[in-house]
Parts: C-alpha cells; structure tokens; sequence
C-alpha cells in the first residue's frame, strides 16, 4: 500500500488535519495495521515539499500542531492517475513452498505429508480469517476476504501439486 | 489426541465414529480402510479430491450405506449392523442432511418442506408448521412461507433447505457440497447460517466439501485420499 497516495486520496476527499488522515486511514484503509503519527506528518511534509499538498496557518486549540493540509491540482491529478491504474497481476508463487517440494522429492522425502502439513497451516489461517469475517466489521470482512481468496490459490495448488508428484518426482529426481 | 483417546468406546465426547470402513461399488473401491471421529458439537470439514471417497465415507456414518468391512457407530451404538428400520429411525430422528441441490419436495410449499422432520415424527401439522414458520424470518424468507422450490432463486431454496435440516434439531448433521450450487455471496450466507444455527443448537456438523472458504468454517479439516482418511495425526488432533 502507498501510504503517499493513499493520504493524498483521503486529502482529496476534503481538506484534512494530520490526525483526521490518519483516524481515516487506520478505521477504512487498514485495519489492525495503524499508521505511526510520525509517518503521517513527515508524509505530509513530503508532499507538501513535492508540490501535491499545501499547508494551512496553524489553528488554535490544544494537543498537538493543527495545521490543516489541502490537495494541489498536481496532487490530484496523481490521485486520478493512480486510481486508473491496475495494481500488477503478479503470480503469488511461494518460492519456498516450490522449492520444499522439489526438495522433499529429489531427497526422497514425504512431500505429501509435507503438502499436507502446510495445508493445516493454510487452512488454520483461513478459519482466523473467517472468524474475524463474522465477528468485525464490513470493512475488516472485506480485507479478511482478500487473504482468504488468495490463501484458496495457494490452496488449490497445493492440491494439484500433490495430484502430480508422481510426475513432478521424475522431473526433478535425476 | 490419538486415535485411541477419541474412539467410541473410550471417550463419551464422541458422536458419531467410523472404524476402518472399506466399502467398493462393483469393482471400484470406495473407502479402504477409512476412520473418522466427531465430537459432540463438533464441526468437521472433511475434504479430497473428486472421487476420493468423502461423500461415500458421508453417507455411511449417516447410515444411508452399509460398509463392506468395518464398524459405524452413533453414541457409542453399533449402526451398521443395525436392522434398515431402525437405521431409518435413526436418520430420521437423530440426523439432518443438507444436499448440494437442497432438493427440496417440489409439490410441498417452502414452510411444509421445512415441517417435513417434524410431520414425519409424529409432530401435529399445526404444531409442526408454526415451528417451521419461525425459521423464515431468521433465514431472511420472510414471505415465501407458501412459495414452491420452482418459484424461488437456487439460494432461497437452499435456505428453505437447511432450515429443513436444521428444524428438528438433530444430534448431527450431514452436509455434502452445501454450496456447490451457489455463488459466493450465498455460500457465504449459508454457511454462516448453517455453523451458526448448528453451534447454537449443539449438533455436531460433517460438511463434505472441496471448497477451501467453506471448510474454514470449520473446527478441523480431514483430508479423505484414496479412500482413506489421510494424516491421522493431523485428522485427530
């Protein structure tokens, strides 16, 4: 996730104080993985410095520095632009999952057992998943659905993997 | 936990157990040596590819088969040797199922096919349909009380269906691909309603699925390969 272009977007939305960026953030962007204030003020501060956000006169009041942050027309327009941009589509393989088999086989070891074991492992981690699912809230469903489809690829390897380690055996056994 | 420690005859948890089941159909194997133990209120995913023996290893807890080799049990109580009478009893007393296609009585409206258990033990119609009622609001079919299966969308029918299953409140439940017919978002629902409603009411639920999301509703997972439970260490844990 790009913390810049995320806190440029909430930015275009309305202008914004640093804490209101980053209660946003933390409550619809990232749950559970709450973004430091330091981040956040030196984030703005780079932006700021780039041109894509301008800072306001310091407000009264107590607590920390409330100075008021606005989105520039550069700002949004790199918002738009990456907005209209696909994240790439890259293949999730697990290297060390691959090479644990290949391994395994060419070792002459339970590969199988070893598929099934991170099966478990994937599997534990989908019914926390699934937990989290039922009890949070949309947004947090939503994010846990996201881990959940891709821990199913990596599932359905796994068992087309163990479907063909007879042939994968003679491919990687010399 | 091993094998030992949850057989039927050692631990009174245990609600429904399999013992070294082998079962062919013609020439074709089945099930060659399969073992399996729930617990009570338990949820099991039981899991394998196309044709490894899931459902019929299902279908033989359930009493529904008869295995070639091997021992079934419920509460400790010998079920494949059981007379078919008292085999029937037994599922229609004490067990519920859920089938991919819910498979509903397509002459029935929703809210007698949701009665059926009932009626089919005696309970008085009225009686029977007011509990089945109850069930609509809580399915979010409120209205489609008198709805035929042809007049509603495959997810409302499977909806209808597991309130069926669900209705007389059976020690265990059997469900077979439960969502292979719908879509995520209703998967999804079923399945929330099924593990809820089955935790709620304390059945211990068997769902035979090949479907990873939906076996993560689960407590465990066993994998059946070849006709046999696979990892029985991992399947008992």
């Amino acid at each position: 996730m790009s913390v810049p272009l995320a806190l440029l977007g909430l930015l275009d939305r309305e202008p914004s104080h640093g804490y209101d960026l980053k209660r946003d953030y933390d409550t619809y962007l990232s749950p559970g993985r709450p973004l430091p204030f330091g981040q956040v003020y030196a984030t703005l501060t780079r932006l700021a410095r780039d041109g894509k956000a301008l800072v306001g006169e310091a407000e009264p009041g107590a607590g920390p520095e409330r100075k008021r942050y606005f989105i520039t027309e550069m700002g949004r327009e790199e918002v738009e632009a990456w907005l209209a941009e696909p994240v790439p589509a890259e293949p999730h393989l697990q290297t060390d999952l691959f090479v644990k088999v290949a391994l395994s086989l060419m070792l002459g070891r339970h590969a199988e057992k070893y598929l099934d074991v991170q099966r478990a492992a994937h599997l534990d981690r989908m019914r926390e998943l699934t937990h989290l699912k039922q009890q949070g809230n949309l947004v947090e469903g939503l994010l846990a659905d996201h881990g959940l489809f891709h821990l199913e690829a990596d599932l359905r390897w796994i068992d087309l993997t163990t479907a063909r380690l007879d042939a994968l055996a003679g491919e990687v056994r010399p | 936990m091993t094998d030992a420690a949850i057989s039927a005859g050692s631990n009174h948890d245990v609600r429904v157990e399999a013992r070294n089941l082998v079962l062919s159909f013609g020439e074709t194997p089945a099930l060659r040596g399969a073992s399996f133990a729930a617990r009570r209120g338990e949820i099991v995913a039981m899991m394998g590819p196309s044709g490894s023996g899931k459902s019929t290893l299902l279908h033989c807890l359930a009493g529904i088969l008869v295995p070639d080799l091997g021992e079934t049990y419920f509460d400790g109580r010998r079920v494949d040797t059981m007379p078919e009478t008292e085999r029937s009893q037994l599922r229609r007393d004490r067990f519920g199922f859920v089938f991919q296609f819910g498979q509903l009585v397509p002459e029935l409206t929703a809210e007698e096919n949701v009665a059926l258990p009932l009626l089919l033990r005696g309970t008085r119609r009225d009686e029977a349909l007011r509990e089945a009622r109850s069930w609509f609001e809580r399915l979010d079919l409120q209205g489609m009380e008198h709805h035929r299966s042809g007049e509603m969308s495959g997810g409302q029918s499977q909806r209808v269906a597991l309130a069926r299953s669900l209705v007389a409140q059976p020690a265990v439940l059997f469900a077979d691909e439960p969502t292979g017919s719908l879509d995520s978002l209703n998967g999804e629902r079923v399945m929330d309603l099924l593990t809820t409603s089955a935790r709620a009411q304390g059945s211990t639920l068997i769902i035979v699925t090949h479907e990873p999301r939906v076996a993560a509703y689960a407590d465990r997972e066993v994998i059946v390969r070849d006709g046999l439970v696979t990892s029985p260490e991992l399947a008992l844990r």
